[in-house]
């Protein structure tokens, strides 16, 4: 967002207060601060983890977009990456990262596998998508995506972030938290706490057939 | 190198009468051992015969044969072709072969997952838990009626897809619109997790009294999956006095994505791109490795040219996997991110050339059977020639003057997490790992594959094993591959880059292959049985990252908590590759 659109709020300025006053929405200025400075998760899971690795250093430079900052613990970050595939086994620590996570957060499926699966959805060991877990902000195709790619993802959250507003989102809402999520827990297969009732029944029918 | 007996010519059947009998399937190789006198047959091969580094141990299942094989592959140290054996069992659990971890500690994670995968039971194995799954999870998924819950048919391409080009979702296929399945009788009400118990009991005691008599507690700290020094999804359990490390286990399968299953419903040339993910930080050795197995089995000759540019992308694929590893590993000693991105700088130029050549930075797909998959495009020659011979000696050397002085460095990698020649042999590792011990071994010399023994260099070793002579080690690797590569791009021949025509599907000949080459990591080694139908019975990969592991705990008893991120640093590790 550049000056004059900050600047432009749809008021009009007297003419002996220009060039000393802006006025602005807060929505605006909180969107703009927020979306300059967002702080990733230091996590990395497979190869797209990699090319996340390349768009942070000197040639991509993420800091241009004031992204460089990463936290290795998520209670400090705003922003997790799911760059690679991800397994049954490693599920209940994501869905737990990202309740750790304070608001606002926001999830990046980086990658086909993140996405979906990828090639390796077939795997018994094996996710079909983090969305199936947690909700997920932008998607980026690629396998991996290219760094360039990854920018053009993270630029789109940037455009997803500015136009939120503060009388709406999620965080500032009343009642209890509603951002977290059950974990999942290691069985004979991971089991989704909110499926339980499903299993159950399955199991049931399967027995009476 | 020293010339050694050709596995043919060495008769084991009548040195060891009644034990071992030849292995006459075929297009199978080796023997066959008696599981009862696997431990004398072992000892005598290891003292009299030199096979002293056991590299790879692996399962077959012959479902609906009443046969399950544990084939184990063994090498000279001085050089040499591999010798595999086999231990044949029936398919009646439990199935039980006895374990080599008292003679080979090598071993150790290896039988680990084949119990895991294929649920043999290894006796006298001192911990034998899962180690890609978690505990309480149903049935052993490389067994052939082990069905995912994705199944749709045995081989690809599925029937449903091809030739009509339909496209099913498989969530559909599937009751709970998900890639999950439970057991019949499974009751989630009442099942209880068994959650990690088994971890934490296999980590020694946690109270002990000193000697003083004073009653007195080690702690438990976990490190991972979820950590920044781990490079990825692995985990680290301690048991600690203080700071000093009492105990240690490596804690894996985070990143475990099935290679293998689907490996096998795949054919032969599908896997290619799959091989790119598994260290993906050098996805042309991977593809080099897979494409030398299955070519052996295949027998056909590969074009001068194909070979030469093979070699030179392997090469390439060396510095830029090298750049990565040191750059991880400075940051492991504490010099916070500067000297990685000065690497990843180089590790840039070296992915634009795969990017010419291969169509992608990271996942190059590159190898075909029997060549490669295009030649080198216009100006490709020319920028390679500018790196090797302008700007990466002197940028390596940048990093040597840079970094090998730096007082930071030295104090803390200088006599740390070392490893004893005696040590890393038993223990199977391979690599810089090794070579940091004092073992001048390396397959390129070993064991010599393409055309590596046109090339003049040198084989970097170090003499302490300690972390500072891993990271020379690797220094001078890549001075090394610059020098192969100056001679490869010089000499490179013109003609024919492919054998034949160029084909989607290829008529492999049944039998057994194992094909391995020296990847930036150690050891790369795909064990590959073909029954001569589109894709493969069973396809193995000997990963040198996971069993580069084994020695891990050994290397950090006794050595403080900071020790483990640097130790972990200097072995260059991969999940992709550990955890496949």
């Amino acid at each position: 967002m550049d000056v004059k659109e900050i600047n432009s709020p749809g008021y009009d300025i007297p003419d002996d207060l220009e060039n000393q006053v802006a006025i602005t929405t807060l929505d605006k200025i909180y969107n703009w601060g927020r979306s300059a400075s967002v702080w990733p998760l230091m996590f990395a899971l497979a190869c797209c983890g990699i090319e996340y690795i390349c768009a942070q250093a000197s040639r991509f430079d993420l800091s241009r977009f004031g992204m460089e900052v990463t936290r290795p613990s998520p209670r400090q970050s705003d922003l997790m990456l799911v760059s690679g595939t991800v397994t049954k086994k490693m599920m209940p620590t994501i869905v737990r990262l990202y309740n750790q996570m304070p608001e606002p957060k926001y999830v990046i499926a980086m990658g086909a596998c993140a996405s979906g699966g990828g090639p390796f959805k077939e795997g018994y060991n094996v996710v079909s998508g983090i969305d199936r877990y947690i909700p997920v902000d932008v998607y980026i195709p690629g396998c991996p995506p290219t760094p360039q790619a990854l920018l053009n993802g993270l630029i789109k959250l940037q455009e997803k972030i500015s136009k939120q507003s503060l009388k709406t989102v999620r965080w500032y809402q009343k009642g209890e938290d509603r951002a977290s999520i059950p974990v999942p827990i290691l069985g004979p297969d991971l089991i989704d706490p909110r499926k339980i009732t499903l299993i159950t029944n399955s199991q049931v029918e399967e027995k009476s057939s | 190198m020293t010339t050694s007996i050709a596995v043919e010519t060495l008769d084991l059947s009548s040195f060891f009468p009644g034990i071992v009998s030849h292995d006459t399937r075929p297009g199978y190789s080796g023997w066959v051992v008696d599981k009862l006198h696997l431990f004398e047959f072992v000892l005598k091969l290891r003292d009299e015969y030199g096979y002293d580094l056991l590299s790879s141990v692996t399962g077959v299942d012959y479902y609906p044969d009443d046969k399950m094989e544990v084939v184990y592959h063994s090498f000279k140290t001085t050089g040499g072709p591999v010798l595999n054996y086999k231990v044949q069992v029936p398919r009646q659990d439990p199935v039980e072969v006895p374990s080599l971890v008292s003679i080979f500690p090598g071993v150790e994670l290896q039988e680990r997952e084949i119990w895991d995968l294929f649920g043999i039971v290894f006796t006298g194995h001192p911990d034998l838990r899962r180690i890609l799954m978690w505990e309480g999870f149903s049935g052993h998924p490389l067994r052939k009626d082990w069905k995912e819950a994705y199944f749709e048919e045995e081989s690809k391409p599925f029937k449903s897809r091809w030739p009509e080009g339909k496209i099913i979702h498989a969530e559909n296929n599937n009751k709970f619109n998900d890639n999950i399945s439970y057991p019949s009788g499974f009751d989630p009400e009442k099942w209880v997790p068994e959650g990690e118990a088994a971890l934490y009991g296999a980590l020694a005691k946690y109270e002990y009294t000193s000697s003083d008599g004073i009653k007195s507690d080690n702690i438990v700290v976990n490190l991972g999956p979820q950590h920044p020094s781990t490079h990825g999804v692995f985990r680290v359990t301690v048991v600690l006095d203080g700071e000093n490390i009492v105990n240690l286990k490596p804690v894996m399968g985070y990143l475990h994505r099935n290679h293998e299953k689907i490996g096998e419903r795949n054919t032969f040339l599908q896997n290619m791109p799959y091989t790119d993910r598994l260290d993906y930080l050098s996805s042309l050795s991977n593809n080099f490795g897979y494409a030398l197995a299955v070519e052996k089995l295949m027998n056909i000759a590969i074009p001068e040219r194909a070979d030469y540019i093979r070699v030179i992308m392997a090469e390439l694929t060396r510095i830029s996997n090298h750049c990565m590893a040191l750059g991880a590993l400075f940051n492991d000693l504490g010099t916070f991110f500067t000297p990685l991105i000065y690497l990843l700088e180089e590790r840039e130029l070296i992915l634009d050339i795969f990017e010419a050549v291969t169509g992608s930075r990271m996942m190059c797909n590159y190898f075909r059977f029997g060549g490669v998959a295009r030649d080198l495009p216009e100006g490709t020659y020319e920028k390679i020639k500018g790196l090797v011979f302008e700007r990466l000696p002197r940028k390596i050397d940048e990093i040597d003057r840079f970094m090998s002085e730096n007082e930071i460095i030295r104090s803390r990698a200088i006599g740390q997490g070392i490893l004893t020649p005696e040590e890393a042999i038993r223990h199977s590792a391979t690599g810089p790992l090794l070579r940091a011990s004092g073992i001048p071994y390396d397959i390129r010399r070993a064991d010599p594959y393409s055309v590596y023994e046109r090339f003049d260099f040198d084989i970097a070793v170090g003499q302490h094993g300690d972390i500072y002579d891993r990271y020379l080690v690797r220094l001078i690797e890549m001075r090394q591959s610059v020098r192969i590569i100056q001679q490869a791009i010089k000499g490179l021949p013109a003609g024919e880059i492919q054998t034949g025509k160029p084909q989607y599907q290829v008529r492999v000949p049944a039998g057994e292959s194992y094909g391995r080459v020296e990847s930036p990591k150690g050891e790369l080694g795909f064990y590959v049985i073909s029954t001569g139908k589109p894709s493969p019975w069973r396809y193995h990969v000997r990963a040198p990252s996971f069993i580069n592991l084994t020695p891990y705990g050994h290397m950090c008893k006794g050595q403080k908590i900071a020790d483990i991120v640097a130790i972990l640093g200097s072995i260059d590790i991969v999940l992709g590759e550990v955890d496949r």
